[in-house]
């Protein structure tokens, strides 16, 4: 059993009729992903491509008994679905949508924390690629075919660079638990340090590598949770060693605006807290093979 | 988004923060009709850019007689103003704040930011006014007060209670500061703003709180419901290359080195620059042109990246998940013989068909030189520039 999501976890797209999340919605059931509906408001009855839509995420979860979901609403709507999804019973939520609003993300965060913890929906993204269980299921807008089944955990604000990084372990013959996308806007549903503990929990995951960059708190309060409580080994890279102060780099959240936001502080906050940093994006996946190897002979 | 102290002024007042009387000109001549609008004997004319530390820059001037306006603002427009906070170029002066002046008592520094350790809305606040923040918070670290705001409930009045006793506020002056807090936490709330800064908050001799300075930002993502402040957007305060790529919808942020870059998504572009810069080159440009990069925006890109007439050479790296690698290589293609492109172009695809790009690349018949990996794709960038750069005539001038 993976973290997040598995094989049979049934899957609700929230937003299913857009084209872009027809699109990935296809991609994601011939990846083997068990999507048993969607939900679009005023659509309730409708099918698209096989699945039943949906008025509410309450009317999907009861006839379907759905578990986990994926937003592609767009922006001005997306915190209203997500705090759907998490009233509705749903238990874990991708939101792949880019571009909302940092203060409806702060209300969306307040929202989920009405509900006690054993009931609380676990919340990844905005602005994510999704997470992936190779071999088991897709829950995003990831290539599921650069990814190989295997032992290391990835958590990663950033889509594409995550994909360079598993594509260079699946060049290596190495292969992944889980990849979670946890997004690049400054307000998201979980940090590295919220991934790092379920994948320390996960028996399947060997290593942790944690794709960062500029910008935020999150990766020093990963070091910090690393020193107290994560005992697998984990690796590090953090993008925008060239990045200006003060800019904001693509990302919402990409932009250095305080002490211990830069690449190279992370770098040495994360390397004081025993993580293994790869110096470059280049040699992200050999980086992670040597301390697999490491791990293994010990 | 940024805008200007006297729109955020304006903003701020409708939220009942009390400001300086005040008008804005385009002129010196309207300058000093301003001041004799606003009447009194005394004022203060300032430079309105998009930037901090105007004050020491020179952009800010204290002004006896209508005559001293004039000469004042003449000296200030047309400029370009550099302070610690815009580069070296600075920034351009095209309109002046004309204010009339108040008998300050103290100066407190006081901020609204979103705080991404408590995911909330956060005040800072300095009886150390008149500073910037992080000089206070070098020199003067045991003066700032932090409160962050219950997102459920909003400002609460004993928070702002608290803050205000905290300054060290004299028991008459609570309620008008109570106000001001109360104001700006509304302002930046239903405004969806970033950031509001007041550096001075003034207490006046006769007990008034007053802003004398103001700054906002507001949420990019958020202005689809916000249209009267986008229409706050200035131009001539933005780079203009970067202003033309976000009205193509790409995201583009200039820098000084000679490698263009084009890549699609933000982490991947900037592990792309921070790999040129490993391999020796220096990065002329962050550029993000999407998850899913179609033929004409790569043409787009191309485009926009050459008009930095520093760029000697240029990058491409493309990793193609949800597209295909094809598809982005007929993009490349189709843009470099529009352009007529004459600097070393390096391709670097991955992904999705990529053996199918790359044989489109080879059949071209451009000199495009291709590589299979980051590390490699930027060496062979650094060093075609190199090798370029020893016989280029394209920007003589532009080389560093």
């Amino acid at each position: 059993m993976s973290i997040l999501i598995d094989r049979n976890t049934p899957v609700i797209v929230q937003g299913i009729t857009g084209r872009i999340a027809r699109f990935h919605t296809k991609d994601m059931m011939d990846y083997g992903t068990n999507i048993v509906g969607g939900v679009v408001p005023g659509k309730g009855g409708e099918v698209v491509d096989g699945v039943p839509v949906f008025d509410t995420v309450k009317q999907a979860v009861e006839a379907t008994g759905a578990e986990a979901s994926i937003v592609f609403v767009p922006p001005p709507f997306a915190a209203d679905s997500i705090m759907e999804a998490a009233d509705g019973g749903i238990r874990y939520c991708v939101c792949v949508t880019d571009g909302i609003p940092a203060q409806d993300m702060i209300r969306v965060k307040r929202y989920m924390y009405r509900y006690p913890q054993a009931k609380r929906m676990v919340l990844t993204g905005p602005n994510c690629a999704g997470t992936i269980s190779p071999g088991k299921a897709l829950l995003g807008i990831m290539p599921g075919h650069i990814y190989l089944k295997g032992t290391v955990g990835i958590i990663g604000r950033s889509g594409t660079l995550g994909y360079e990084a598993a594509a260079q372990l699946k060049e290596l013959g190495l292969g992944v638990s889980t990849s979670v996308g946890i997004g690049g806007d400054p307000i998201n549903g979980s940090s590295f340090r919220d991934i790092l503990e379920w994948f320390e929990n996960d028996p399947e995951t060997e290593v942790i590598a944690m794709i960062g960059e500029i910008g935020g708190p999150q990766e020093a309060e990963a070091a910090e949770y690393i020193q107290k409580h994560v005992t697998k080994p984990v690796v590090a890279y953090v993008a925008g060693l060239t990045a200006p102060k003060g800019r904001t780099m693509g990302h919402a959240g990409a932009i250095i605006s305080a002490f211990g936001e830069s690449a190279s502080e992370k770098v040495e906050i994360l390397s004081a807290a025993g993580v293994t940093v790869a110096e470059n994006p280049a040699v992200i996946g050999e980086t992670i093979a040597r301390v697999l190897k490491e791990k293994v002979t010990q | 988004m940024d805008i200007h102290e006297y729109q955020a002024k304006e903003i701020l007042s409708g939220f009942g923060i009390e400001v300086p009387t005040g008008a804005l000109a385009y002129s010196p001549e309207q300058a000093a009709y301003r001041a004799r609008e606003l009447g009194g004997d005394r004022w203060i004319v300032k430079a309105q850019v998009h930037a901090g530390g105007r004050g020491k820059a020179g952009g800010v001037k204290l002004c006896d007689s209508e005559a001293e306006i004039y000469d004042a603002s003449e000296a200030l427009f047309g400029k370009n103003l550099v302070t610690h906070q815009t580069g070296p170029e600075g920034k351009g002066i095209y309109r002046v704040y004309v204010e009339s002046t108040v008998q300050i008592e103290r100066e407190i520094y006081l901020g609204f930011v979103l705080d991404r350790s408590s995911q909330r809305v956060m005040i800072v606040a300095s009886s150390e006014g008149g500073m910037d923040i992080e000089d206070i918070s070098v020199e003067k670290p045991d003066s700032i007060v932090r409160s962050t705001v219950e997102p459920a409930v909003g400002l609460r009045d004993f928070q702002a209670r608290e803050i205000a006793f905290e300054l060290g506020l004299e028991p008459g002056q609570i309620q008008a500061m109570v106000r001001t807090l109360q104001g700006c936490y509304a302002a930046f709330s239903e405004m969806d703003a970033t950031m509001v800064e007041i550096n001075p908050l003034v207490v006046t001799s006769d007990s008034r709180i007053v802003a004398l300075d103001a700054k906002m930002s507001f949420d990019d993502n958020a202005l689809f419901r916000h249209p009267q402040i986008a229409e706050l957007r200035d131009k001539s305060q933005e780079d203009p290359r970067e202003s033309r790529a976000a009205d193509r919808g790409l995201s583009y942020v200039g820098l000084d080195g000679n490698i263009g870059c084009i890549v699609n998504g933000a982490g991947l572009a900037m592990a792309t620059m921070d790999t040129i810069k490993l391999a020796g080159g220096e990065p002329a440009n962050f550029l993000d042109i999407g998850g899913g990069a179609s033929p004409e925006r790569v043409a787009k890109a191309f485009r926009l990246v050459l008009s930095d007439k520093n760029v000697q050479a240029i990058l491409v790296n493309i990793f193609a998940g949800i597209n295909r690698c094809d598809w982005v290589a007929e993009g490349v293609v189709l843009a470099l013989k529009e352009l007529n492109i004459d600097i070393p172009v390096v391709v670097r695809l991955a992904g999705t068909n990529v053996e199918e790009g790359q044989k489109i690349l080879a059949q071209s018949g451009l000199p495009i030189i291709r590589a299979s990996t980051l590390l490699e794709a930027a060496e062979r960038a650094v060093s075609a520039w190199n090798s370029d750069n020893a016989h280029s005539t394209r920007n003589s001038g532009g080389a560093s």
